[in-house]
């Protein structure tokens, strides 16, 4: 105690006290830190992996009920169990690859490597009605950080059957309106394919995109970046799964 | 002066009143004029005003109830950096727990948890209140003005939803069929969406209140 005693009878405006205030202060706060990021850690982790299960049972319209589940993780993890038939990983020619985990890959890395390293991974779900669809996660570039979603399109590998967006940091009540469901009910039944089998994606129309158009969307009035980051995320990530896709349709016209 | 304080009972008239005066004639944000900032940005929807009201409250009251028991040792010269470290250490805090135990609730404030940090009332309050005042009065002071900000955020915020969204809570108010899109002839303000829209509803908010209050006005 005869040190604490000392350092509490010291002059308060020296400079000596105060550089050991501060050494001490800091060294507290950041073992406090530490410790409280490591052990909450695991529940974190587990957070972000039963929400990226969501986003993406969200995109064939499954993922309801989990919010009022008792247990959040185990009603994700059975649903999504029951819905996801199988993860693949493909690569730029379409070509799949064995020993890679779907789930564990990260976009952002990927999105970083040369077009033909790239992962592509896929999810394909099986509904209670035996339809099978493919659920293609996207991600890009918003107004202030990063935007991502997940795609799920018909087996004809066209039509899409549902879309959920999601957002890091964009503005509330302007770009944040891509995570509403109105804006992603816009997507369901649009295609991402012209009638002779031209990639032609999704357009994201500021204004108000045509009723009739099956390739456009309307924008979020006041979020102009986040609506045109939105459009080009869609086009670039579904436009590496051509490949892809060109081969599941040669496949299925030959049988 | 601190034999008396000592005998105070915990919510005696005095405390009390550390309580209720930030939230009329003592308010932060209508008559202090601290954290107008915060007050633009989270301001657009119901919800994340709401929320952030209330993480501004426990950050205010537990940094005030640290720096209070701290006071006495804090060198002077490095004073404002010793509060800031404490505040940032109690959002991040916050911002962790909330992204561990209530995920849902962390995604939506987002940025703005980390923005507590540069929320003006809290230092405001640690420097003008927390460094001379016990720890107890310190703690409701703090609670006092985290209440006080968030009525006034609560306030803007209902009325930029209203007439912005034309919902409240994310919940539709104004129907669908007066709008003129499907016929009708009522369009939402989008004035309302933008942030300068909130500063005219607080200088709105500080004029109701002067003209009820004449002691506010300044001569």
């Amino acid at each position: 105690m005869g040190i604490l005693d000392n350092f509490k009878k010291m002059d308060r405006n020296s400079s000596l006290y105060t550089f050991l205030y501060a050494s001490g202060m800091v060294i507290l706060v950041a073992a406090l830190l530490a410790t409280a990021a490591t052990s909450l850690k695991p529940a974190q982790q587990k957070n972000k992996e039963t929400e990226k299960r969501i986003d993406i049972l969200k995109s064939v319209g499954k993922s309801d009920g989990a919010d009022k589940a008792p247990n959040r993780h185990q009603f994700v993890d059975d649903a999504f169990n029951k819905y996801v038939a199988e993860m693949f990983v493909v690569n730029s020619k379409g070509d799949k690859i064995e020993g890679v985990d779907a789930f564990d890959i990260d976009l952002k890395a990927e999105q970083a490597k040369p077009v033909e390293q790239r992962y592509y991974p896929i999810y394909k779900a099986k509904l209670d009605n035996q339809s099978i669809k493919y659920i293609i996660p996207v991600r890009g570039r918003g107004l202030w950080g990063p935007i991502w979603g997940y795609i799920a399109l018909n087996d004809d590998l066209s039509t899409i059957f549902g879309a959920t967006f999601d957002h890091k940091g964009e503005t509330p009540g302007l770009g944040a309106e891509i995570n509403t469901v109105e804006f992603q009910q816009q997507f369901t039944g649009k295609s991402i394919f012209d009638n002779s089998n031209r990639f032609v994606s999704i357009s994201v129309v500021k204004g108000g995109a045509d009723k009739g158009n099956p390739h456009a969307v309307d924008a979020i009035s006041g979020g102009t970046i986040t609506s045109v980051g939105l459009e080009t995320m869609v086009r670039d990530c579904l436009s590496g799964y051509q490949a892809f896709f060109n081969k599941q349709k040669n496949a299925g016209n030959e049988q | 002066m601190s034999n008396s304080m000592q005998k105070d009972p915990w919510f005696s008239a005095k405390n009390l009143k550390l309580l209720t005066e930030p939230i009329d004639s003592k308010n932060p944000v209508t008559v202090l004029v601290l954290g107008i900032c915060s007050a633009l940005a989270v301001t657009v929807k119901l919800k994340p005003a709401l929320v952030m009201a209330l993480s501004v409250t426990v950050v205010t009251a537990f940094s005030n109830l640290i720096i209070s028991l701290m006071r006495n040792s804090i060198p002077n010269r490095i004073r404002i950096i010793v509060q800031l470290v404490v505040i940032a250490t109690l959002v991040i805090l916050v911002d962790e727990m909330l992204k561990a135990y209530i995920p849902d609730v962390s995604k939506q404030l987002s940025v703005f948890v980390g923005l507590i940090i540069t929320n003006c009332i809290i230092m405001g309050r640690l420097e003008a209140f927390a460094l001379a005042n016990k720890p107890w009065p310190s703690f409701l002071d703090g609670i006092g003005n985290g209440i006080g900000y968030g009525l006034i955020l609560v306030t803007v915020a209902f009325f930029r939803e209203l007439l912005g969204s034309g919902s409240i809570w994310g919940y539709r108010i104004i129907p669908e069929s007066i709008y003129v899109k499907n016929g009708g002839f009522y369009e939402n303000n989008g004035m309302m969406i933008l942030p300068p829209m909130a500063l005219i509803l607080v200088g709105v908010i500080i004029w109701i209140q002067r003209s009820r209050n004449k002691s506010l006005i300044e001569k």
